[in-house]
């Protein structure tokens, strides 16, 4: 019997069972937990985390694990949780000014108030594969006086020269902060829209987009002006209280681009921003980022939109993840029934190929015999 | 952690009666696609989402639920989708079309003709018809707006130019009651004639491209063509190996490597049906 009919559902069952157990992998080798990968794959965590839109450590580290580390995936898993939660409100705006700082730099300024602080990072590792490091207690953190002097963002102190555009304030938007997963984004979208669009989108692809505005394809001469990471406070504004209170806090990477602009007739030369925010430790995401954001900014600008990444619709419409896996991967689907019509009209357009083909070497062998 | 609890149907009330509302809109405005707050669904976007959504908001519990992907109830995504509701929503299921109140497909109308108390819910993946003729959602509701179709019609005009015919096969476009354009989702064109004058209700649902769109019962819908080259709706001529059907589109089936084929219906549940009233080939 070639129509293999039935069956479907017990091959989806035995899948699922043949899924686990490879899931599992050797029996013989201790089974990871949640907390090892919390507490050690703390950057999968984080990715996680952003662009599956939801902060819970533990629930992203589970998804990882039934995700077999296919991150993608467990982004996925995140999201289809996150769309059941109830909503009861917005925060009150984060202050990063006021963060906890665990690292800051500037390519900007040699030195300025806070100083620069390196903190964890990988920036001048040498990438050798080190196998006793990797597992290997590490040494206690150096430690030093914890620094008294406040840490202003590096673009405040430019804004108050004016040498930069001032910072977007949640008072110029009106009403709440738009929110793409509770109404589906239309175009043209407005910054709010399209920072949180960047903000879930996809790392590979925001940093390919990034990496073509420094290549020339939509050029916005960028400078780190300052990226830093470190704790901040969530507060809710409790109408029973009449105060805003806290809920807790949250690690966050923020990065904030400074770029060239040459002003135009009623706009004074500038700096303008690019700026980028993530979950936990996310530097090349919070960068890459900045970038697209200030390459989206092309038509409130008033610059020509030419390149990819300053064209709203392209990158909005493909930057999640989530959408894109689906879409590409849904071709594993049955599509019998279209290609069974594609199969009809291609084998009767060559049909009358071939009847063409006829008819012109009739012709030419009777034209070769008169 | 806690563990989730899901609600009849997996979608929460507020989302349920956020898509209600957009399926009402798109009654209203047959064939016009409303922009919908698409969740994400516990399966992926191109495995149905959008009428695993459509679907959740219309079902209730007296509903019968039947589900088909390329005209069959047992190909694995239909199988997954029909689990899915059983499990959420406890619903009784069917393989049978006439017996169904709610059915959802991929890729087919059924064979037999849907009655008046039946809600067909389309998966639709790409729910705009000019996408590939122009790729801006920004300029495609605007033609929309306008009724601009010039574009779709120079495209099948250029088809029959380069090709003596319309060689579109599946997704062929249609007219929803002399107004808007609307993409029938890949179904074959072979279904196109079932969704005019229709008496059921057609709902469409795009999840990941957040769109809802429907064919109100009784409603003309017209594939586009020209008055000299009319709209063909084409079927294979072969017989169903199986139930010996003449009338049915059908599944080729490759049977061997030195070019051997059989022809069965795609649709399951009529080509059992016919063996079960004694039909053979």
């Amino acid at each position: 019997m070639y129509v293999a009919v039935k069956g479907g559902e017990r091959a989806i069952d035995n899948a699922h069972r043949l899924l686990a157990h490879a899931r599992r992998g050797d029996p013989e080798v201790p089974e990871l937990t949640l907390e090892q990968i919390k507490e050690q794959l703390t950057l999968a965590v984080d990715r996680v985390m952003n662009e599956g839109s939801l902060y819970d450590r533990d629930l992203a580290a589970l998804a990882i694990k039934q995700a077999r580390g296919d991150l993608i995936e467990a982004i996925f898993l995140l999201r289809a949780f996150r769309a059941t939660l109830p909503r009861f409100g917005a925060s009150v705006p984060v202050d990063t000014a006021a963060m906890s700082v665990a690292r800051r730099i500037s390519a900007a300024f040699k030195d300025l108030p806070g100083g620069q602080l390196l903190g964890p990072t990988f920036d001048y590792t040498h990438r050798l594969l080190e196998p006793d490091g990797a597992g290997e207690s590490a040494a206690e953190p150096a430690a030093a006086p914890a620094d008294a002097d406040a840490m202003p963002r590096v673009t405040d102190l430019l804004a108050s020269d004016d040498l930069i555009e001032p910072s977007a304030s949640a008072d110029d938007t009106e009403g709440p902060a738009r929110d793409l997963t509770r109404d589906p984004l239309g175009f043209p979208a407005e910054r709010d829209l399209r920072l949180q669009n960047l903000a879930r989108g996809d790392e590979g692809f925001l940093l390919a987009l990034g990496y073509s505005t420094q290549r020339g394809y939509g050029r916005n001469h960028p400078f780190a002006g300052e990226i830093r990471l470190g704790d901040v406070a969530v507060e809710f504004f409790a109408e029973e209280a009449g105060f805003a209170l806290p809920l807790g806090h949250l690690t966050l990477t923020e990065c904030q681009m400074i770029n060239q602009f040459r002003g135009t007739a009623t706009e004074p030369p500038r700096f303008t921003r690019g700026y980028g925010l993530g979950f936990g430790h996310c530097e090349r995401k919070a960068m890459a980022v900045a970038l697209v954001d200030r390459a989206l900014r092309a038509r409130e600008l008033g610059e020509e939109v030419r390149a990819p990444a300053q064209d709203e619709e392209f990158v909005l419409s493909h930057s999640d993840n989530v959408q894109a896996t689906g879409f590409v991967e849904h071709l594993k689907l049955p599509h019998y029934v279209d290609f069974q019509a594609e199969l009809g009209l291609v084998r009767r357009l060559r049909a009358e190929f071939d009847e063409a083909a006829a008819r012109a070497a009739q012709n030419a062998s009777r034209e070769a015999a008169e | 952690m806690n563990a989730p609890i899901y609600n009849f149907a997996y979608l929460d009330e507020q989302t349920k009666r956020m898509i209600r509302r957009a399926i009402l809109k798109a009654v209203a405005i047959p064939g016009y696609q409303v922009p919908f707050a698409s969740r994400e669904m516990p399966m992926p976007y191109g495995w149905g989402t959008g009428g695993v959504q459509v679907t959740a908001a219309v079902l209730g519990p007296d509903d019968v639920l039947k589900v088909i992907d390329q005209g069959a109830d047992d190909t694995t995504n239909a199988v997954s989708i029909r689990k899915f509701f059983v499990k959420t929503a406890g619903v009784r299921t069917t393989t049978r079309t006439a017996d169904a109140t709610v059915i959802q497909t991929r890729h087919r109308i059924p064979e037999t003709t849907l009655a008046e108390h039946q809600i067909i819910v389309f998966q639709v993946p790409i729910p705009e018809p000019l996408r590939y003729l122009e790729p801006r959602e920004t300029e495609t509701r605007r033609m929309h707006a306008l009724a601009d179709y010039g574009l779709m019609h120079v495209k099948l005009y250029e088809d029959i130019a380069r090709h003596g015919h319309i060689a579109t096969t599946y997704a062929y476009p249609v007219k929803v009651d002399g107004r808007y354009v609307m993409d029938p989702s890949p179904t074959p064109k072979f279904d196109n004639p079932k969704m005019s004058d229709c008496p059921a209700l057609q709902l469409f649902g795009a999840g990941r491209e957040k769109r809802i769109y429907a064919i109100p019962p009784w409603t003309r819908v017209v594939s586009l063509d020209f008055e000299d080259h009319p709209f063909e709706r084409y079927r294979l001529d072969e017989t169903c190996a199986l139930c010996g059907a003449t009338d049915s589109f059908l599944d080729e089936v490759v049977t061997d490597d030195r070019g051997g084929r059989m022809f069965v219906c795609s649709d399951t549940d009529y080509c059992e049906g016919r063996l079960a009233d004694g039909a053979a080939a």
